[in-house]
C-alpha cells in the first residue's frame, strides 16, 4: 500500500529513537533509569522486528487458520474450548505453536533458541 | 531481554509480600522515602508497646504494594521484621499467621512468629523474626558462595514440602479452597473481554487440563507460591520458606509442580527450580513424606502453573493497558506472554 510519507521510514525513526537510548541514555544513567531505557530499547527493538517481518507472519498466520477452517484467533479459540477439535488435538497444537514461535522471533528472538531440546 | 526478570529480585530483599503476578515489573519504592518522619515514629513508637522492648531502632521499609508492606527493623537490638496489611487486601493476614504458626511448629523451616494481630501497627500485622540470606534467585543460582547450597535445595525443598503438607489443615481456620482451573478460567475470560483478544494457547492448556484432570487422592495446606524467590537460603542451604500469604487447602503435588515451572528455572536448564531433577525431588519427597508421587500429577500441575503465570503475565500487562498503572515495562510484559506459551507447549508435549 502506498504511504504519502517521507524518508526516514517508521521503522528507521525507531531505529534512530534506539540507537540514541543506547549509545546516549544508557551509559549516562544508572540503577532504575537505566534498567528502564534498557527496556524501552528492547521494545524498540522488538518493534523494528515487527515491522520486518509482520506482513509475511500476518500472512502464514492467516494461512494456519484457514487450514483449521477458521477465520480468526477468537473463533479457533471457541472452537478449541468447546472441544469441536478435540480429534484434531496434536494438529491444532502444532499450529498454534508455529504461530508463538512467529510471536517469540519478533518478541524476544533468543528464547527458544538455547534450551529448545530441553 | 533477559534484564526483564531483575525486577523479580532487583533489591527486594526480605519477604517480599506481594502477589507473584505482581513482582515482575512493579514499581519498586525507594527505601526510607515512602513514609514521613510522622508516621515513621508513630509505628516505632508502636512496635515498642507491642514488643515490650526499651528501644526500636533501624526501622526501614523493604518493599511493598497498595495494601502490603515489608519494614526491617531492631527491638532492643533483636532484628525483626514487620508485615503488615492495609485496606484494600483481599487476603486476611491473620490467617498467615496461623500457617507460618503451624508450619513452625510441624518443623519446616521459616521465620519464628513473635507478634501478630491488628491495631495502631496495621490493619493486620506479623512480626517475625529476621532470617539471614538471600532470596534473589539469579544470586542463589549462579554465585560461587551459592555452590555448595545449590547441591543440597532440592533435596531440602522436598523434606520442607513433606513436612508442611504433613499439617492438618483443618486446624487453621480461615484458609481458602479454590478450584484453580475454575479461577483462572474466569481470570482469562475477563482479561479477554477486557483486553479485546483471544488466546488459543492458552485454550488448548484449558482444554488438555480439563481432558488429563487427575483424581485428587490427597487435600493439603498447600504453600501456593513454593519457589526460588521465596526461599531465603544462606551459604549452607535452605533456611526459611517465606511468603505464605497464597496458602491454601488443595492437592500438595500443586507445590511440586509449581516448583518445576519452566519461568523458576530462572534461565537455568535444570527443571526444578533450575537447581535438580525431577527424579531427585519425587525420590526426596516420597522419602519424606511416606507417600508415592505420580509424575503425570506433577506434569498435571506444572502445565496448571505454566498456564498460571501466562495469564498473570496478562494481568501486568493489562494494568497498562487499561490504565491503572501507565508504564512501557508493564507494556512489554504482555509481548512476553509468548514466551510462557513456548513453556506449555514443552510442558504439554512431556518434555520437561
Amino acid at each position: 500500500m502506498a504511504m504519502p510519507h517521507d524518508v526516514p521510514t517508521a521503522a528507521q525513526l525507531i531505529e534512530s529513537v534506539r540507537e540514541w537510548l543506547e549509545k546516549d541514555v544508557l551509559t549516562s544513567t544508572t540503577g532504575r533509569v537505566q534498567f528502564h531505557s534498557r527496556v524501552a530499547i528492547n521494545v524498540l527493538a522488538m518493534v523494528e522486528r515487527e515491522l520486518a517481518m509482520g506482513g509475511q507472519q500476518a500472512l502464514d498466520h492467516a494461512a494456519r487458520l484457514a487450514i483449521l477452517g477458521m477465520k480468526d484467533d477468537a473463533e479457533l479459540a471457541t472452537a478449541i474450548r468447546n472441544g469441536d477439535l478435540d480429534d484434531r488435538f496434536q494438529e491444532v497444537v502444532d499450529l498454534v505453536r508455529a504461530s508463538v514461535l512467529d510471536k517469540l522471533a519478533v518478541a524476544n528472538p533468543s528464547y527458544a533458541l538455547p534450551t529448545s531440546n530441553d | 531481554m533477559q534484564g526483564y526478570e531483575e525486577p523479580c529480585g532487583l533489591g527486594e530483599g526480605v519477604l517480599e509480600s506481594l502477589l507473584p503476578c505482581r513482582k515482575r515489573g512493579r514499581v519498586r519504592e525507594h527505601r526510607g522515602v515512602s513514609a514521613t518522619v510522622s508516621p515513621l515514629e508513630q509505628l516505632s513508637e508502636a512496635l515498642r508497646t507491642e514488643l515490650g522492648a526499651h528501644a526500636v531502632t533501624e526501622l526501614a521499609r523493604l518493599s511493598g504494594g497498595a495494601s502490603r508492606e515489608t519494614w526491617s527493623f531492631r527491638a532492643d537490638d533483636r532484628p525483626l521484621i514487620l508485615q503488615r496489611q492495609r485496606k484494600g487486601d483481599i487476603r486476611d493476614m491473620s490467617v498467615e499467621a496461623r500457617v507460618v504458626q503451624a508450619a513452625f511448629n510441624a518443623g519446616v523451616p521459616v521465620p519464628e512468629l513473635i507478634a501478630n494481630g491488628s491495631g495502631d501497627i496495621g490493619l493486620a500485622f506479623m512480626i517475625l523474626s529476621h532470617v539471614e540470606g538471600e532470596t534473589i534467585a539469579r544470586k542463589i543460582l549462579r554465585d560461587e558462595q551459592f555452590a555448595g547450597a545449590r547441591s543440597g535445595l532440592v533435596a531440602q525443598s522436598a523434606h520442607a514440602l513433606a513436612a508442611l503438607h504433613s499439617i492438618d489443615a483443618t486446624t487453621i481456620t480461615g484458609l481458602p479452597s479454590i478450584d484453580q482451573v475454575q479461577q483462572y478460567r474466569e481470570t482469562l475470560d475477563n482479561l479477554n473481554v477486557a483486553l479485546g483478544q483471544a488466546h488459543p494457547t492458552f485454550e488448548l492448556a484449558f482444554r488438555w487440563l480439563e481432558r488429563n484432570r487427575p483424581t485428587s487422592t490427597r487435600t493439603a495446606l498447600v504453600h501456593g507460591d513454593f519457589r526460588l524467590g521465596n526461599l531465603m537460603v544462606g551459604p549452607d542451604g535452605l533456611r526459611a520458606v517465606l511468603d505464605w500469604e497464597l496458602a491454601h487447602i488443595g492437592d500438595p503435588i500443586e507445590d511440586l509442580g509449581w516448583l518445576c515451572v519452566r519461568a523458576w528455572r530462572f534461565g537455568a536448564t535444570q527443571p526444578v527450580a533450575g537447581l535438580g531433577d525431577y527424579d531427585t525431588l519425587i525420590a526426596e519427597y516420597e522419602k519424606a513424606s511416606g507417600l508415592k508421587v505420580d509424575r503425570e500429577v506433577v506434569r498435571w500441575w506444572e502445565v496448571l502453573g505454566t498456564l498460571k503465570w501466562g495469564i498473570m503475565c496478562m494481568i501486568q500487562t493489562s494494568s497498562h493497558v487499561l490504565g491503572m498503572s501507565r508504564s512501557h515495562e508493564l507494556a512489554a510484559i504482555g509481548r512476553r506472554v509468548c514466551e510462557n506459551e513456548y513453556d506449555l507447549f514443552l510442558a504439554l508435549d512431556g518434555k520437561w
